[in-house]
């Protein structure tokens, strides 16, 4: 199977649909067969995330102090089970630091298309309701939202409401670096309302296997295995670079085809960078032991006196002193004498992804004459472990980010009485254009993974987690009705402000 | 299917009288590729009428405008003297689509794509525009509000041709404007919209007045009712007021994907608090729910 | 063998010639008979713009137009941007910020935003919110293409 340039990820290309059918065509006729999809057969087939009714339930002391919380989610799957419950259930009350916790998650068929994964799934609507209550609760206890959130903020050591205990994790930082944001400070207008929510995600690592191969001319073929949807390549790049000590521009990341690797978990759970990273070094570092042993052979040495630094090998020890350091590119163009062709390969299971914890604001502005919205300032902080490649972080943050807001305010699928997608395109299916938005703030914060050598962690999903939330509070605090209902287009605004 | 782009009104008209099968016009495509696509229809025959010089060019006369069917939206917003004389018009018709459709849509296609909410025909209507319609028989001119008869469907006869929108010169002391509800700020369909246009004597008294909601009932709706409340006011508060009433009362939407019945009778699109009336010109919009109004 | 329309045009300063169906749509004829993979299907119905050219000095979606009626017409794609190995300076920013995730969109909004400056060469944040509100993109969030067109305009006139 050859990798092809996809598209966005987000979850819903990790299913398998009518490909077995272009397969058996192919075998029929010896020919290629593509199939292609239209855009309304994309709506109608593929599966949508799933629609939910969640009940919360949070109990507090006076002080603020959360001694029980309790919820059950309802998550529709269309006809078939083995959908999204459990990771709803599992992620509820991740943030939070709870003695006494119950989470039940049923899975509902219902008679509409199955549904599909779509980034951290279940996770969102989880935390939409867990959120809300939060901030419900916070008033009623007269605390801040962020002052209560950090109250009982889940660290290091505690107990995760989902079972593991948690080593070094983001949430308290996230929450801190919320409540000193200058844009917790900036005032508001008129009919404008401030929200802020917490979101978790476990993040996945996955089979992983690399190559790293060395050409003559001393530049990197980077094979890799999880398919790139959002720039991975160039993380991996990077990573390699780093490593091997060379220029970034003498790195090349392919996605390779399944004969060419061993078998690779798909591009999933935010393993794309965590994974193949974890995998590229370790591929890196084996390349490297080659070098060094080529390179003592080239001044026969042995290999325990030759080190490699910033790219090039280096001799040690008083008796060598005078050996002129040799870079990777003379040791590869000298490859075919030393011994042939110089490579580092990687096979690992990529245990210990680090779970990590967002915090968002979002401010909006509510029309209490139509119920429309806007978004006037939104930020994101979020723990990225290490973010590899800054600005692709940023702008995994910033994309998830504008999904929630979406999914939060327009983003509807509408069925008629006879049960049928009403809206399957982009015209009524209304994810954000680019004049509905603001530029989206983002602070990384790097609280490292114990269990990757950069302290890497997933960043994809989480960022998608809080905005339901974050949005659904700002709206209810500029309204004054607490709104329950997601999307909250304007129509729904508006009967609320006038119910 | 044949696809044919004749040089002459005279040879589109023929080719279409003739046509066998399923004949369909194609100005700006941005209708008829989607309903192709779909596979809602497949046209025999293609009559591409871009080619068709008369139908090309916005021409401004000592009676007003002519605008030809196969000029697209966009040219219409980079026309000054139209966009002074009729910014409302010209706004509906920036609204439809985003800057690429815009490229390619017409006002004509607009009108006969028959949809309740197309964005431009509400602002023709309010504006007294006419279509002259061209036909084997000769030509008639009717006002554009005559053409849709309802959703997709217009009163065109078999071999007709719109060959072009008329719009009066302005009159002095008068204005349009076009303003419309979508949940996002580009690239939507209106849930609700309206069109007015005002004339005022020397006093800022209302003179005439003629009011349009478009997406309120099968077709674009003219709220006589409204135009008598404005008709000798100044346009004050309590005016708008009975103004908003009368066009809740007279509309006739339906509940759709795109808005209910209760949303589409509430939402009032709303004059900017503050402005002083009349409204008159139109500025370049930043957002598609309110145009700013300014005096001329 | 097919009956099929001869359309002559030129594209990115070159004539192209092609025959294609009568209902056949320029996106499809740019793609599958020139092999100008840049221009990108994401709906086929004029909503997402990732197949966004410039005919006649206007930006329009290709899937929105008959390959038949480029006759005689100019076209500009993407593939028409860089000039030799130097890319444009919307390219060059667009790298720099990161505005890209999986591409799909890319093409259409470098050729949207190319259409933005010609037209206004020095746009405000709004204005260029609005101008590429006909382009779908679902990765980004946009924060960084609007970044990088600020960017590029500043670097194109010469500021």
């Amino acid at each position: 199977m050859t990798a092809s340039e996809i598209g966005g990820g987000f979850g819903g290309k990790t299913h398998v649909w009518a490909e077995p059918v272009a397969l058996a065509l192919s075998r029929k006729a010896g020919r290629p067969v593509k199939l292609v999809m239209t855009r309304d057969e994309v709506f109608r087939a593929s599966g949508p995330t799933s629609a939910t009714s969640i009940d919360v339930k949070i109990g507090a002391l006076k002080d603020g102090t959360i001694v029980a919380a309790d919820a059950t989610l309802r998550y529709s799957c269309g006809p078939y089970t083995g959908a999204w419950a459990e990771t709803g259930a599992m992620t509820a009350f991740a943030c939070y630091k709870l003695e006494n916790v119950r989470t039940v998650g049923y899975e509902v068929l219902v008679n509409r298309p199955k549904t599909a994964a779509y980034r951290a799934p279940s996770a969102p609507m989880a935390a939409f309701a867990v959120e809300s209550a939060i901030d419900e609760l916070a008033k009623k206890v007269g605390m801040d939202a962020v002052d209560f959130r950090i109250r009982n903020a889940a660290q290091e050591g505690t107990r995760s409401s989902y079972g593991p205990v948690y080593g070094p994790i983001g949430i308290g930082p996230t929450l801190e670096a919320v409540k000193n944001h200058p844009h917790m400070k900036a005032p508001l207008g008129k009919n404008q309302g401030r929200g802020m929510a917490c979101g978790f995600w476990f993040n996945f690592g996955g089979q992983t296997c690399v190559d790293l191969n060395i050409g003559m001319d001393g530049t990197i073929s980077l094979a890799v295995g999880t398919v790139d949807v959002g720039g991975s390549r160039a993380s991996l790049s990077l990573v390699a670079a780093e490593e091997l000590g060379i220029d970034y521009s003498h790195v090349r990341a392919v996605i390779a085809d399944t004969s060419s690797l061993g078998f690779n978990d798909m591009t999933d759970g935010s393993r794309g960078t965590f994974s193949s990273s974890m995998a590229t070094i370790s591929a890196a570092r084996n390349a490297i032991k080659t070098l060094r042993e080529r390179a003592a052979q080239m001044w026969d040495i042995p290999v325990e006196d030759v080190a490699w630094e910033k790219g090039q090998a280096v001799a040690k020890g008083d008796s060598h002193g005078n050996l002129p350091n040799l870079p990777l590119k003379e040791i590869a163009a000298a490859s075919g004498t030393t011994g042939g062709p110089i490579a580092g390969h990687s096979e690992l299971v990529a245990d210990g992804a680090g779970v990590s914890f967002a915090t968002h604001i979002c401010d909006i502005e509510v029309d209490p004459e139509t119920g429309a919205t806007k978004v006037l300032r939104y930020t994101v902080v979020q723990d990225a472990g290490k973010a590899v490649h800054p600005t692709y972080v940023e702008g995994q943050y910033q994309g998830g980010a504008a999904q929630g807001i979406g999914w939060a305010l327009n983003e509807e699928y509408i069925y008629g009485t006879d049960g049928r997608l009403q809206n399957a395109g982009f015209l009524d299916y209304r994810i954000p254009v680019c004049s509905d938005l603001p530029m989206i703030d983002t602070q990384i914060l790097e609280i490292p993974n114990p269990n990757h050598p950069y302290g890497v962690r997933g960043v994809g999903e989480t960022s998608i987690v809080p905005p339901l939330a974050a949005v659904a509070n700002a709206v209810s605090n500029a309204v004054g009705v607490r709104m329950q209902h997601i999307p909250m287009s304007p129509p729904r605004i508006l009967a609320a402000l006038e119910a | 299917m044949r696809y044919i782009r004749p040089s002459s009104l005279e040879d589109a008209i023929g080719l279409l009288a003739q046509a066998t099968g399923k004949a369909s016009i194609l100005a700006g495509g941005s209708d008829l590729l989607v309903k192709m696509k779909g596979g809602f229809i497949e046209p025999d025959l293609i009559i591409d009428i871009k080619a068709i010089d008369a139908l090309g060019h916005i021409r401004e006369s000592d009676d007003g405008f002519v605008i030809g069917a196969a000029v697209p939206c966009a040219v219409l917003g980079e026309n000054a003297a139209l966009r002074r004389a009729w910014p409302g018009v010209v706004e509906g018709a920036k609204l439809i689509g985003s800057k690429q459709v815009q490229g390619r849509c017409t006002i004509v296609g607009n009108l006969c794509n028959a949809s309740p909410a197309a964005d431009s025909v509400p602002a023709l209507v309010a504006a007294g525009a006419k279509a002259l319609i061209r036909g084997p028989d000769g030509s008639r001119t009717v006002a554009v509000e005559m053409v849709p008869v309802g959703p997709g469907k217009t009163s065109l006869l078999p071999g007709e041709i719109i060959e072009s929108i008329l719009l009066d010169k302005r009159l002095p002391n008068s204005g349009d404007a076009y303003m419309r509800f979508t949940p996002r700020t580009e690239m939507d369909i209106a849930v609700v919209s309206a069109a007015i246009y005002l004339t005022l004597d020397d006093q800022g008294i209302v003179q005439f007045a003629r009011v349009a909601l478009g997406a309120a009932a099968p077709t674009v709706l003219v709220v006589e009712e409204a135009a008598e409340i404005l008709i000798g006011s100044r346009v004050d508060d309590g005016t708008l007021e009975r103004l908003a009433q009368a066009c809740s009362a007279a509309c006739r939407p339906i509940d759709d994907k795109r808005g209910t019945i209760e949303f589409r009778k509430k939402l009032r699109v709303c004059w900017p608090s503050g402005s002083r009336s009349p409204p008159i010109n139109v500025q370049d919009r930043n957002d598609g729910r309110h145009s700013s109004f300014d005096d001329n | 063998m097919m009956a099929g329309i001869a359309v002559s045009t030129t594209i990115n300063g070159d004539i192209a010639e092609f025959l294609c169906h009568p209902d056949e749509t320029l996106l499809d004829a740019l793609r599958d008979r020139l092999g100008l993979m840049g221009v990108k299907e994401g709906c086929g119905t004029g909503d997402c713009g990732a197949c966004s050219i410039i005919l006649d000095d206007r930006l329009v979606c290709s899937c929105l137009v008959l390959g038949a009626e480029a006759e005689g017409k100019h076209i500009e794609t993407v593939e028409g941007m860089a000039q030799g190995d130097t890319l444009h300076p919307l390219q060059q920013k667009f790298l720099e910020h990161a505005a890209l995730q999986c591409g799909i969109c890319t093409p259409g909004f470098l050729i949207a935003a190319k259409d933005l400056l010609a037209k206004n060469p020095d746009p405000t944040e709004e204005e260029i919110r609005f101008g590429l509100a006909g382009n779908l993109c679902r990765c980004t969030g946009y924060d960084k293409i609007v970044r990088a067109v600020q960017d590029a305009a500043s670097v194109m006139r010469g500021a």
